[in-house]
């Protein structure tokens, strides 16, 4: 049964972790800000998730699992409020968002398209 | 084989590497940074690196307070000042950078030169581990009863050590007020509350409502935690100074989201001066308690009068020491490490802050 847990706890804290990556890549490859915080929020929420969710799975029912939950519920309540105040912030000052259809152009001659 | 390399100092060995060399990065990138403000954030990030860092070699209190102190109020203050002058570094010549850079070379070869001389990590013969430390070590428990060795040697042990950090925040905090007053001049401004009494004006509801609910929720839990760092200190990592430092990040938040004039009519600056002062004057004093009693200052053995002492339960010697005088001593003055910090950290945000504020009139007063 431990092992089994431990399995699927570090099966999740890795997905959490390419996750993060997954986000990482994304904020530097989206074309405009917004879905760039987009892709950052992901690594905050989904990722910190899915890493706790899996420690919690390896910690098995302890007092350790109980101060994951209350992490978890911290960083649930901080991130979006960071991504949103962020949004609102760049919203507030002009910053518009990228409309149309934008397409990937070789790296060679510009990767920043539309802009 | 597997098992060689996934021993825990092989693995310890990778991750210190690792943590160095994205600090490395972190660093390499602040000083590419032309705007200041990136440059902040990184330190921030750069002090989150170091507090892993430093957690990976099992110093939970110091890497506790890198993140607090490091990441948390060091940037925030950083924020409050970065809004006092230009937000881009000045671009100076290649000639003038000739001799900083030859500067910092040589200091930084001779740092890399000593930490030849440092022992190894857990080395049992270095001077840390051999004579002093191991005695803390090894007595720490009965001489003074607290569980994390860390409080019983900051606080006890070397408490006049601590009595003098202490006053180096308090005279910090003094040195930044003395150059930028209390920043009292945002108790001038108009309140936010003036904003939202626009009687019959355009709506000028703002649209931070998502970040003020959030900080309603934030706040009383970060000041909860501060007091469970506090007064969990004796047992786990924390203390008074971590506890200050995220006692006086709650504040700020609370001035961040809701304006510097709301959070002084809450705490007003001539509070915080006065609170800052009396934390070191608890510390000290306890001291001074334990000369009257008779003991030597400093020394919690004596700090509590015998006949009071002899009521409590469980009130033995333990290896000669009063470990009743040694748990409220220590109490005491983390509590006065905590005020000190606290109250300090909020000065020195008041004065930034304080400084920055443009008087404004609210809108119906301009259109009237």
């Amino acid at each position: 049964m431990t092992e089994v847990l431990q399995t699927i706890g570090g099966s999740l804290a890795l997905a959490g972790a390419l996750l993060a990556v997954i986000g990482a890549l994304g904020v530097i490859r989206f074309p405009d800000f917004y879905t760039r915080i987009h892709a950052a929020s992901i690594t905050d929420t989904g990722g910190a998730t899915l890493v706790l969710a899996g420690l919690a799975m390896v910690s098995g029912l302890t007092l350790i699992t109980v101060k994951l939950v209350i992490i978890w519920m911290f960083v649930m309540l901080t991130s979006p409020t960071a991504t949103h105040a962020l949004a609102n912030a760049a919203f507030g000052s002009g910053e518009g968002p990228l409309l149309g259809s934008w397409r990937l152009v070789s790296s060679r001659s510009s990767n920043r398209a539309g802009r | 084989m597997i098992a060689a390399i996934a021993s825990p100092v092989v693995v310890g060995a990778i991750i210190g590497a690792v943590m160095l060399v994205m600090m490395m990065a972190i660093v390499i990138a602040i000083m590419m940074a032309r705007s200041l403000l990136v440059a902040i954030i990184l330190m921030s990030i750069y002090s989150l690196a170091s507090a892993l860092w430093l957690l990976t070699m099992d110093a939970a209190d110091v890497s506790f307070t890198e993140a607090v102190v490091g990441a948390g109020v060091s940037t925030l203050i950083a924020l409050g000042a970065i809004l006092l002058t230009r937000s881009e570094a000045k671009t100076i010549s290649w000639r003038g950078q000739i001799a900083p850079s030859l500067v910092a070379l040589a200091v930084g070869g001779l740092l890399v030169y000593a930490a030849f001389d440092l022992p190894n990590l857990g080395d049992a013969a270095s001077p840390a581990n051999a004579y002093v430390g191991r005695i803390y070590m090894s007595q720490a428990s009965r001489d003074v009863g607290a569980a994390n060795v860390v409080t019983a040697i900051l606080s006890s042990y070397r408490g006049f050590d601590t009595l003098g950090e202490t006053t180096v925040i308090f005279a910090a905090g003094i040195g930044v007020a003395l150059m930028l007053g209390f920043g009292e001049r945002a108790l001038q401004d108009i309140p936010r509350a003036a904003f939202e009494a626009a009687p019959g004006g355009e709506d000028i509801s703002d649209h931070h409502t998502v970040l003020r609910v959030t900080a309603k929720l934030l706040i009383p839990l970060m000041s909860i935690y501060a007091f469970y760092v506090q007064f969990h200190g004796d047992l786990s990592p924390g203390g008074g100074f971590q506890a200050g430092v995220i006692m006086a990040v709650a504040i700020i938040l609370h001035a961040l989201v809701f304006g510097l004039h709301d959070t002084m009519e809450a705490i007003p600056p001539q509070l915080t001066r006065g609170i800052a002062a009396s934390g070191v004057l608890l510390y000290a004093g306890i001291g001074l308690a334990n000369l009257i009693n008779g003991g030597r200052f400093l020394d919690y053995d004596h700090l509590l009068p015998r006949r009071f002492e002899a009521r409590l339960p469980d009130s033995a010697l333990a290896g000669g020491h009063h470990l009743w005088g040694q748990h409220f001593g220590i109490l005491g003055v983390e509590l006065g490490i905590f005020l000190t910090v606290a109250a300090t950290m909020v000065t020195i945000f008041y004065a930034f802050a304080g400084r920055i504020s443009d008087p404004v009139e609210p809108p119906h007063a301009r259109a009237a």
